[in-house]
């Protein structure tokens, strides 16, 4: 691993300036386990890093009012188990819990989670480290290398949102959730404070794939905040995995429902673990609203929600699995009791 | 990961032998000397190396680290403690699972500098003296294990899933325990173990 210098400031402020004063190479670090993990793999290469989770004051978790207001450095673990987000928000709270591991769930930040990156394979593998024998092109990692994604072990990789460039998922489960309930950051930087709805705060791969997120250099976020809803409690964060717990998504799917007796009148959906950002269903809300659900319209939806996606060599699979993601989903979310 | 060993006082550079073989707090108190503090300003000068304190085992611990060091690698190298184990080293095997202010955590993807000021307790804080804590009496009662290697980490992160109040049932102990990889496949022994403790209602 490269050096890097470390500092601990103790306001949002101080670390603002501290990242202003580092200059190129200075990156936030919250708890790490994306960060430090792929610093390992020297894909990451801070010169300067920049603590922020002594920052006080920084990781409250508020639901009073009109919304819920969960401060970026609030750990997954106690956002997981909040009863608020536990009884009125399920989509959330099972977001949280069924990724990673209580360990890393413990030291893992709800705003660092947003700004984690790919677990794309030929991303993680072959930067040149000492277990690598050769270094795979990518332009996430080396812009202009290629991708040997397209055309190689694919599995894994996007069906829906993916360019010439890139194919790599965007791998949180949490940003599904909050894309689905229209939640936003509130980012401060040294030109002051602004909010970004969470939707907007990735970019699709396009030709610069390695432009991934929508912050400026040294840009904080704050919190996320999400806007109260009834749909909430009517809602589940449904999640298919290679194995029973502790994966990455195969697929994916937020759902919240606003229900007139067995009528929907708005659905809100959105899909992981297929897209290469999360990825809110717009077609197959609007096929939903206004019907009956059913098992039969439930997959009508989740086909819709597939609507363009396209496979590579060996990932097919995910357009039907997704699609199948949903249907559960939307049947799992209406048995839950409205609020 | 190189230079975690050195201080940063030329003079007083240790070997790594010579930290594995001094006690813990030796090791330790060769090691104080003129680290850069942990604050925001100024800025340190690049290879800086840093003074943390974290209380180890209820032991204050003074130590001058390399900023890359994790606390799994300042844990096993600098201090001696090699209970926690290095499965992988990216947070996926649960091998090096430790508890961090009650909470349990993956030491190898924690930077160490993180622990300043901090209660870091591993498998060696937990018996009492001589006697076993009642984890560890189970995890030999029934057989949770074979080789042992994932077995530190996966006590540790027992004990935490009892204390979370997880142990609730077979399924909810092996949901709570996923993070925990066991390459001996003795999980039919580990959760019969976790189940046994917490039937049992003992405080852990
Ligand atoms: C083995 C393993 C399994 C995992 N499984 C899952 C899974 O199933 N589902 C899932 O969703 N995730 C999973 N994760 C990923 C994990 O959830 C993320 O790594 C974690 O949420 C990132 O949060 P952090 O606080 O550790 O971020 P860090 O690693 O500290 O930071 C991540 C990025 O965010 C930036 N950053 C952090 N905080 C801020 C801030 N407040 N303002 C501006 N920038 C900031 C950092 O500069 C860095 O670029 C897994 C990780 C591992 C290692
Ligand atoms: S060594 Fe830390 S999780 Fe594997
Ligand atoms: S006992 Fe051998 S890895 Fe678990």
């Amino acid at each position: 691993m490269r050096p890097f210098t470390y500092v601990r400031p103790d306001s949002a402020q101080a670390a603002i300036e501290a990242f202003a004063a580092a200059g190129p190479g200075a990156r936030y670090i919250a708890g790490g386990t994306s960060l430090y993990d792929l610093m390992k793999l020297d894909i990451e290469r801070p010169e300067h890093l920049i603590d922020v989770t002594a920052i006080r004051g920084l990781d409250g978790i508020e639901t009073d009012g009109d919304r819920l207001r969960f401060e970026a450095l609030a750990p997954m673990s106690a956002v997981a188990i909040n009863r608020v987000v536990l009884r009125d928000y399920p989509v959330l709270a099972e977001s949280l819990a069924k990724a990673a591991s209580q360990q890393l769930r413990n030291m893992a930040t709800v705003g660092g989670n947003l700004l984690q990156r790919t677990r794309c394979l030929y991303f993680r593998n072959g930067a040149g480290g000492v277990s690598a024998g050769m270094t795979y092109p990518c332009n996430k990692r080396e812009p202009g290398s290629g991708c040997a994604a397209i055309g190689g072990l694919d599995r894994g990789q996007a069906v829906l949102g993916q360019s010439r460039s890139c194919t790599a998922v965007s791998p949180g489960d949490w940003p599904v959730a909050l894309v689905a309930l229209d939640a936003y950051v509130e980012i401060l930087g040294r030109q002051g404070t602004r909010s970004l709805p969470v939707a907007d705060l990735y970019r699709l791969p396009g030709g610069t794939p390695h432009l991934e997120f929508a912050l400026t250099p040294g840009e904080i976020i704050t919190a996320i905040v999400v806007p109260k809803a009834a749909a909430g409690r009517q809602s589940t964060y449904h999640k298919i995995r290679d194995r029973e717990s502790y994966a990455f998504a195969l697929a994916s799917a937020a759902v919240a429902l606003d229900m007139a007796g067995d009528t929907v009148r708005q659905a809100r959906i959105a899909l992981g673990g297929v897209a290469t950002r999360p990825w809110r269903a717009v077609a197959a809300e609007a096929q939903l609203a206004g019907k009956q659900l059913t098992r039969e319209t439930a997959i009508i939806a989740g086909r819709a929600a597939l609507t363009g996606a396209k496979a590579g060599d060996h990932n097919g699979f995910k357009i039907e699995l997704a699609a199948r993601t949903v249907a559960d989903a939307l049947m799992i979310a209406a048995q839950r009791k409205p609020a | 990961m190189d230079g975690g060993e050195r201080s940063g006082d030329d003079s007083s550079t240790i070997t790594r032998r010579t930290a594995l073989g001094g006690t813990a707090g030796l090791a330790a108190a060769v090691l104080i000397d003129a680290g850069a503090a942990v604050s925001a300003a100024p800025a340190p000068p690049p290879g800086a190396t840093l003074l943390i304190k974290p209380i180890v085992n209820g032991r204050v611990t003074p130590v001058t680290i390399d900023p890359r060091t994790s606390l799994l690698d300042l844990l096993r190298e600098l201090l001696g403690l090699t209970g926690a184990k290095k499965g992988c080293d990216h947070g996926q095997c649960g091998a090096c699972t430790v508890h961090i202010d009650g909470r349990r955590v993956a030491s190898c993807l924690t930077l160490a500098a993180k622990t300043d000021g901090r209660a870091v307790t591993t498998i060696e804080g937990l018996a009492d003296g001589d006697g076993l804590h009642p984890m560890q009496q189970a995890f030999i009662d029934h057989d949770a294990l074979q080789c042992g290697y994932c077995t530190p980490g996966q006590i540790m992160a027992a004990v935490a899933c009892i204390r979370e109040g997880k142990a609730t049932s077979r399924a909810s102990i092996r949901e709570a325990m996923s993070g925990n990889i066991c390459r001996c496949g003795a999980y039919v022994g580990i959760v019969d173990a976790i189940a046994d403790v917490a039937g049992k209602g003992r405080r852990v």
